[in-house]
């Protein structure tokens, strides 16, 4: 028994489990989830669904090329049982998992290396865009800022707190015929 | 070779003479042209005729011609099937008769002919016809004189689809002897054929065949009828169909005697047969077959019959066997013995042939020539040769799965261990059970004998990662101005959200109702805050408020509690609520509302009927309890009594419209 990959997304299929489809030309497709199944008969092309595997590496969202992917294969030599092997697998197994993982963030890590700067840029445009919204600016720092215009800043803030007012207590007027 | 004789077979019917004749009158009839009239051009009328004329002839030539290409010439014919055809039907007789059609056909030919240039003379309609007539009359009477040949092919065709259907060059066993030796005995015994026997002389009176299987091959065995020690000329039919199948068939001759001289001839009489017809049996294997030994055996016989059938054995070769069709002693062994001689004499026969040459140099036989004098005998373990043979008896014997299987409770009980079987470096790992996932990867696709240099190679590579600080994270560390316009940016867009929430509130309230301002309820608690929330100092707005409320009497001892209060009972709140509010309309309202409060109705019901009738104020408590319980339930389906059934929407559209089952709802 063998856990297979979903022909449209790559998820594990585990034995019992998701359905198969054998074309004519007896290629066997298998599909986790019928959600997968729908959708490959849609004759949809997995690469470009954003949610599948085989779009995530295409578009180079995923480790692709690494060492660390190189142990895990189908191969075609049969290799008879020897317990040392087995067991020299099965600790391999772990700790090449660990070392994927490792990868797998750092990679992460240097595809995401590019958004800090555009991030602090995008902060920079923001403050200096909108500063009047910022609440921290309290009436006395704006006052200090323009206080020429005493007479308008009151009134418009009275205004919208009229406003606000209107709208934040809806349950209070509910109840009053009772 | 067949397939002249199924030709033979398939001779279609000969017509009678005046059959022929109608058939092919009738079909003129049928076929041609029947309307004319004398007022016609004369060509169309001549052609009219001479159609009929030459339909007629051309129809003659057609029957006849099938009839003598169907008939096969004799001289063409295996020699065998030519001259058995001349004792049956006589050559000369057959020839004749087919001659004579093809005359006939000529003489058709010539009339039609003749007459077909004579009617381009004919003036008239009745000239023309006349001519047509004479002539289709001179052909019937060519015909008709055809009776005879015709009968006579039509004879001859129903006896050659009743004859036996003889392959003259297969593998053939020929039965031949004095009559009633037991030759039909022998055939019915070797083969599936039924010839009729029956204890007089000539009961077969012409070729029999029947059959057989040996060797896997197909072999024809011919039975025929007796023949009698006279000269040739003086044969009959009968005979004379055993001499041409001995005479033209390659095969194996069979000579049955009959030692018992219960067939009504002497011994001495069977081998004087034997020799006068020996000639006939140049180039084949002959066997002597001495039948019904169960009556009669060689030792039985006197000297001079002994030495008789001895004279014959003696010059050729000539086989002796013996056999019993009555007691079935020795047939078999009759017929493997000439069975395997046909097919030695067969292979013999085609070795000395000349065609033997184009197959022979194809053929190489490739004969391994010693390469030295080194004796290479076969090499026999000594393991196999000390083996001893399986014996079921033996309580020594080797053990099989099956005896296993019997110790182990017998089958359905014991199950076969493959696993004893397995070839594995160490016997200990056989029971072994092998992981076949981990971590949710198949164990079997890492599993490679390479693994750990492979793995080491890997840790080498990551050490080497390591040390050059793949993993090192370089998180951007914020100054303190970058990370302060981070925290503003950060409010700026929760605010932003905030401001969109509301905005969305605003769209949404716009399409349902509004309270009117009148109803709506604000207090100055709630001002403050949202003022204090954006930063503006609203004490002294507070403080006029106050002030204003205290000058209107509004407020007391219970200023502080205004928020408490409006939790509590709505109803006061809202009095409070709206009097330290500055708009002007919530103050009238308030104060039209205090009025109410003070002063009843003038109509209004002098009791509260509500509670009437109930004893105590306990009871009245518990009616309320139990009325505000029974409308919890229509009071929040908003129904306007209990006896409101309305439905509001019949048919909402949210739940009706867009695709559904398996497609899209996104249209909704």
């Amino acid at each position: 028994m063998r856990i297979e990959h979903c022909y449209f997304c790559s998820g594990n299929v585990y034995p019992g489990h998701g359905t198969a489809f054998v074309r004519n030309d007896s290629k066997y497709f298998r599909f986790c989830s019928s959600k997968c199944h729908k959708n490959f008969k849609m004759k949809r092309n997995p690469r470009k669904l954003r949610w599948t595997k085989a779009f995530r590496k295409a578009a180079g969202k995923e480790m692709t090329i690494d060492s660390t992917l190189e142990f895990e294969k189908r191969r075609h030599v049969p290799v008879r049982y020897n317990r040392q092997l087995v067991a020299a697998t099965l600790k391999a197994m772990n700790r090449v998992g660990e070392i994927r993982k490792r990868r797998e963030v750092a990679f992460w890590k240097n595809r995401m290396a590019a958004n800090s700067q555009r991030r602090k840029l995008a902060d920079k445009k923001e403050v200096s865009k909108s500063i009047n919204l910022l609440p921290g600016i309290k009436a006395s720092a704006k006052a200090a800022a323009s206080a020429q215009t005493v007479k308008q800043k009151v009134k418009v803030p009275a205004k919208r707190s009229n406003l606000a007012s209107a709208g934040g207590s809806g349950q209070k007027m509910s109840m009053d015929m009772d | 070779m067949s397939g002249p004789v199924k030709s033979l077979k398939s001779i279609a019917p000969v017509p009678t003479a005046t059959d022929f004749l109608d058939i092919v009158l009738s079909k003129t009839q049928r076929k041609t042209p029947t309307v004319i009239h004398k007022n016609f051009k004369i060509s169309r009328i001549r052609s009219f005729y001479m159609r009929k004329v030459k339909f007629t002839q051309e129809c003659f030539n057609e029957k006849l011609d099938a009839i003598l290409s169907e008939f096969p010439i004799l001289d063409n014919l295996h020699p065998f099937l030519s001259s058995l055809m001349n004792v049956l039907y006589d050559k000369n007789h057959y020839k004749l008769a087919l001659g004579q059609l093809n005359t006939a056909r000529h003489l058709i030919d010539q009339v039609s002919k003749d007459y077909i240039r004579l009617m381009k003379f004919g003036d008239s309609l009745y000239r023309c016809k006349q001519l047509k007539r004479a002539a289709m009359g001179r052909m019937a009477t060519v015909m008709r004189r055809q009776k005879d040949p015709l009968a006579y092919l039509e004879q001859v065709r129903q006896h050659i689809a009743r004859l036996p259907s003889i392959d003259p060059t297969t593998r053939t066993l020929l039965i031949c002897g004095y009559p009633n030796v037991g030759k039909s005995s022998f055939i019915n015994k070797i083969t599936r054929a039924d010839v009729d026997v029956q204890p007089y002389a000539f009961t077969t009176k012409s070729l029999f065949v029947g059959h057989m299987d040996y060797k896997y091959l197909r072999w024809q065995v011919i039975d025929t009828p007796g023949i009698l020690d006279h000269p040739l000329e003086e044969m009959n039919t009968i005979e004379m169909q055993s001499i041409t199948a001995m005479a033209h068939l390659r095969s194996a001759i069979l000579y049955f005697m009959d030692l018992s001289e219960q067939c009504g001839y002497t011994v001495e009489a069977q081998c004087k047969l034997f020799s006068s017809i020996k000639p006939l049996f140049a180039n084949k294997p002959v066997s002597i077959v001495f039948n019904k030994i169960d009556v009669t055996t060689f030792d039985d016989l006197t000297e001079e019959k002994k030495k008789a059938v001895q004279e014959v054995l003696a010059d050729g070769d000539v086989k002796d066997m013996k056999l019993s069709c009555m007691s079935e002693e020795g047939i078999m062994d009759v017929r493997n013995q000439v069975c395997e001689t046909l097919l030695a004499h067969r292979v013999d026969t085609k070795m000395r042939g000349s065609k033997i040459n184009s197959v022979v140099n194809r053929i190489h036989v490739a004969q391994p020539k010693p390469r030295d004098d080194v004796e290479r005998t076969a090499q026999i373990p000594d393991v196999v040769k000390q083996r001893k043979g399986y014996d079921k008896e033996d309580p020594e014997r080797r053990k099989l799965e099956r005896d296993i299987e019997e110790a182990n409770g017998g089958t359905g009980v014991y199950s076969v261990d493959l696993h004893k079987y397995y070839l594995l470096e160490n016997d200990d790992w056989k029971k072994d059970t092998m992981p076949e996932f981990l971590n949710g990867h198949n164990v079997a696709d890492f599993v490679d004998p390479d693994i750990e240099e492979k793995l080491e190679a890997l840790e080498r590579e990551e050490e080497k990662l390591e040390a050059e600080g793949f993993y090192n994270s370089d998180e951007d560390i914020l100054d303190s101005e970058e990370e302060e316009t981070r925290a503003n940016a950060e409010a700026i867009r929760g605010q932003n959200n905030l401001i969109k929430l509301k905005s969305q509130d605003q769209t949404r309230k716009k399409k349902s109702a509004i309270m009117p301002r009148t109803q709506q309820s604000r207090t100055l608690s709630d001002m403050t805050a949202d003022l204090a929330s954006k930063g503006i100092d609203a004490s002294n707005i507070e403080g006029r408020a106050i002030a204003l409320a205290k000058s209107k009497g509004l407020v007391g001892k219970r200023k502080h509690d205004d928020v408490e209060m409006a939790e509590d009972d709505e109803g006061a709140s809202d009095e409070e609520g709206m009097e330290v509010d500055e708009d002007k309309q919530s103050s009238k309202k308030s104060k039209g509302v205090a009025a109410a409060d003070k002063a009843a109705h003038p109509r209004a019901p002098k009791k509260n009927r509500a509670v009437g009738g109930l004893g105590s104020k306990a009871n009245e408590d518990q009616a309320k309890k139990y009325r505000s319980l029974a409308q919890r339930e229509p009071a929040r389906l908003s129904k306007a009594s209990e006896s409101d059934r309305h439905i509001q929407t019949t048919k909402p559209k949210w739940m009706l419209s867009g695709k559904r089952k398996m497609g899209t709802n996104s249209r909704r």
